[in-house]
């Protein structure tokens, strides 16, 4: 472990070498990152200090710091000087964007190795990392394109998706509503709730239990999805149908895991129900239900991904002309990959936020669950 | 309740009987799916005798409900019957037969696994040894499975086409299996991930602490435990993973254009209005899923039993 976190900064110095002596355009070997005038000066200057600081100081705040604005810098560099190579980047350029990247593992990893101490630093600190990473997946990305000239309807430049993310918000915006708002709104609502009312019925009936249960297994693992084209046919093209379609796929999910989570009380607990003479009621409510709260959690967590899932596949059986998976077999088809690319970046956030909600929620109402205590 | 279990005999020995309650559950659904083709198809079937001007019994009605051709939803043993017909009644390299099909979506739903499974693993072993991919790698793992892949599945069709020749145009079978395959890896690595990632720290730190006594190396505590700790996760993952890859190469032959395979069935059937052919393609998807969960699961408690480990 070590001895890899000391190779770093010696493949940065390398690298730093690499990126001040060789040209950054390969049609133009006189183009040297020290020609660039004051901005090349400042950023062989940045990381020339993160290196040494790396190198030197294992460490401490101020190394994190320079690491992060040197790496940071010249990634911000590369960027910025990277139309005017695109087609025929020189080694100094790539020497300078690996070298960034070097640093930027090596601040990550001594990120990493800090034990957070809870609170808002440790907080921070989990937010930090990952993004830091994502950060560095959406360089490459736009530097590979770019630089390669990838054809835009291949994959377009993170850059051009973003264009036209902010360009046409109306469009998205209307989409989002179809399909988020109505269709999987209503449906993970329904669905979800169903099958936690099925599961306290199935509780109740051991007999059901045992009947249904290997059923609701077997179901839960089946391609859903499937069903779109039968519920488009039964609720015609607009929302409710790709509601319905939500309503099956997260049904069952809800169902299975309730009822597991309706069994996870230990014998004991139940027992002492048994003494205090509750009734089924209040045991339900005052043990079981929240005894199975982790596992309802975790099937609406499963659920609100899945949710989404299945109302844009259901999307692809016939809709109006709006929403996220009628834009996305539209737009393919009229080959405007960016355009795709930005309803795509939509739903995952969507998604993401959605999980991320569910999550809060579960964590300010299963404090108690060992998973959490720290 | 409490007086039936009194006067059933009770079984002392195993699981309580799941036979006989689960015959009643399926033998409900039937009966209810049978009340539901005929009142959903009763306007229909109505209709269909309005315009003959004759005026339908019950019966008639019925046996006109459960024998539709293009019913809203058919009898169960129309679907049987399609099903029946689809495997059998056609040579297997026929597009009008469902093994055919059913080939089609399987091989891109196997190739995904198993790439999918390896990469878990690998995915796994780097996040267990090195903090810094536990640290950055790990919530994109979780946060990749809210892009909904479906979405990329038409550009993965794309870009596998213009991987293998250089050139823009129509996709052929070659790269619609690459891209199926690829939509299956994307969603099947990530149960074996996030499953793997516990099996592989599920060992005792005192087992471990033990191995670090022994002075082994940390590949010998991989092979020698953590490893074999992790196995019964990784089938739980695996049996997960495979349902899912099922679904991700149906899915991936639904927008793309696809001529062959169990989606691109369903996408026909639903252009078409052939209900019963919808149905029966479904019906040969859940067949199949269920059959390659139970293989994993086979799998699982043939290893484990040969370890030892059996439960």
């Amino acid at each position: 472990m070590s001895s890899r976190g000391h190779l770093q900064p010696w493949l940065a110095f390398l690298g730093l070498f690499a990126a001040v002596a060789l040209p950054l355009d390969a049609a133009d070997p006189a183009r040297l990152l020290s020609r660039e005038g004051a901005a090349g000066w400042s950023i062989i200057l940045l990381l020339a200090l993160a290196t040494y600081a790396a190198v030197k100081a294992e460490r401490s705040a101020v190394t994190a710091i320079l690491l992060a604005v040197a790496a940071h810098a010249g990634a911000w560099y590369a960027l910025e000087i990277l139309p005017s190579v695109a087609g025929h980047t020189g080694p100094g350029f790539w020497a300078l964007l690996f070298t960034s990247w070097l640093l930027a593992w090596r601040l990550v990893s001594q990120l990493a190795a800090i034990k957070p101490r809870g609170g808002l630093g440790g907080f921070l600190l989990k937010l930090v990392v990952p993004l830091i990473f994502g950060i560095w997946v959406l360089i490459f990305w736009e530097v590979i394109v770019v630089a390669f000239q990838v054809p835009r309807v291949l994959i377009p430049p993170p850059s051009a998706v973003w264009a036209k993310l902010t360009s046409s918000i109306p469009i998205l915006a209307a989409d989002f509503r179809q399909t988020f708002l109505k269709a999987v709104i209503a449906g993970y609502a329904i669905g979800c709730g169903a099958g936690f009312l099925v599961a306290i019925l199935v509780d109740r009936i051991p007999f059901l239990q045992r009947g249904l249960l290997p059923v609701g297994n077997l179901v839960s693992a089946l391609p859903i999805i499937g069903i779109a084209p039968i519920m488009v046919m039964w609720f015609g093209f607009d929302w409710p149908s790709k509601a319905a379609v939500v309503v099956v796929a997260t049904f069952f999910p809800m169902l299975v895991n309730t009822v597991t989570g309706l069994a996870a009380s230990q014998p004991m607990q139940r027992d002492l129900m048994r003494t205090y003479a509750a009734s089924y009621w209040q045991s339900l409510f005052k043990l079981r239900l929240p005894e199975a709260l982790p596992f309802i959690f975790n099937a609406l967590k499963i659920n609100s991904t899945l949710a989404l899932i299945a109302a844009i596949v259901a999307e692809f059986f016939g809709t109006p002309i709006v929403g996220m998976g009628f834009r996305i077999s539209t737009e393919v088809g009229r080959m405007n990959i960016d355009m795709v690319w930005a309803e795509i970046a939509v739903a995952a956030l969507a998604g993401s936020v959605f999980y991320g909600v569910i999550a809060l929620i579960e964590r300010a109402s299963t404090f108690w669950h060992p998973s959490f205590r720290t | 309740m409490v007086q039936a279990t009194a006067v059933l005999p009770r079984r002392v020995e195993g699981k309580p009987g799941q036979i006989f309650p689960v015959t009643v559950v399926v033998v409900a659904i039937l009966a209810i799916w049978y009340v539901g083709a005929f009142f959903l198809n009763a306007q229909l079937a109505r209709d269909a005798f309005a315009r003959q001007k004759v005026e339908p019994t019950i019966s008639q009605l019925a046996e006109a409900t459960f024998s539709m051709e293009r019913p809203l939803l058919p009898a169960p043993h129309q679907v049987a019957t399609e099903l029946w017909k689809s495997t059998t009644g056609y040579a297997i390299n026929s597009k009008r037969s469902l093994v055919y099909h059913g080939w089609v979506t399987l091989s891109a739903t196997l190739a995904g696994f198993v790439i999918g499974t390896l990469l878990g693993l690998l995915l796994a072993i780097g996040i267990v040894h090195v903090s810094s991919l536990d640290k950055s790698l790990m919530p994109w793992v979780v946060a990749s499975q809210t892009i909904p892949i479906v979405a990329i599945a038409p550009m993965i069709v794309v870009v596998g086409y213009n991987l293998m020749n250089g050139q823009l145009g129509l996709s052929t079978d070659t790269s619609r299996f690459l891209a199926k395959a690829m939509i299956s890896t994307y969603l099947s690595f990530f149960p074996v991930t996030v499953g793997m990632v516990k099996g592989l720290r599920a060992p005792d730190p005192m087992h471990l602490d033990l191995m670090r006594t022994y002075s082994a190396t940390s590949w010998q505590a991989f092979w020698k435990l953590r490893f074999p700790a992790s196995l019964p996760y990784l089938f739980t993952s695996m049996q997960i993973a495979i349902a899912i890859s099922l679904v991700g190469a149906i899915v991936g032959e639904l927008p793309t254009g696809a001529s062959a395979g169990l989606g691109a069935r369903l996408l026909a059937g639903s252009y078409y209005g052939q209900t019963v052919q919808i149905w029966a393609a479904l019906l040969a998807a859940s067949i199949l899923a269920a059959v390659l969960v139970a293989i994993v699961g086979l799998a699982n408690r043939i290893v484990l039993k040969r370890m030892g480990m059996a439960r």
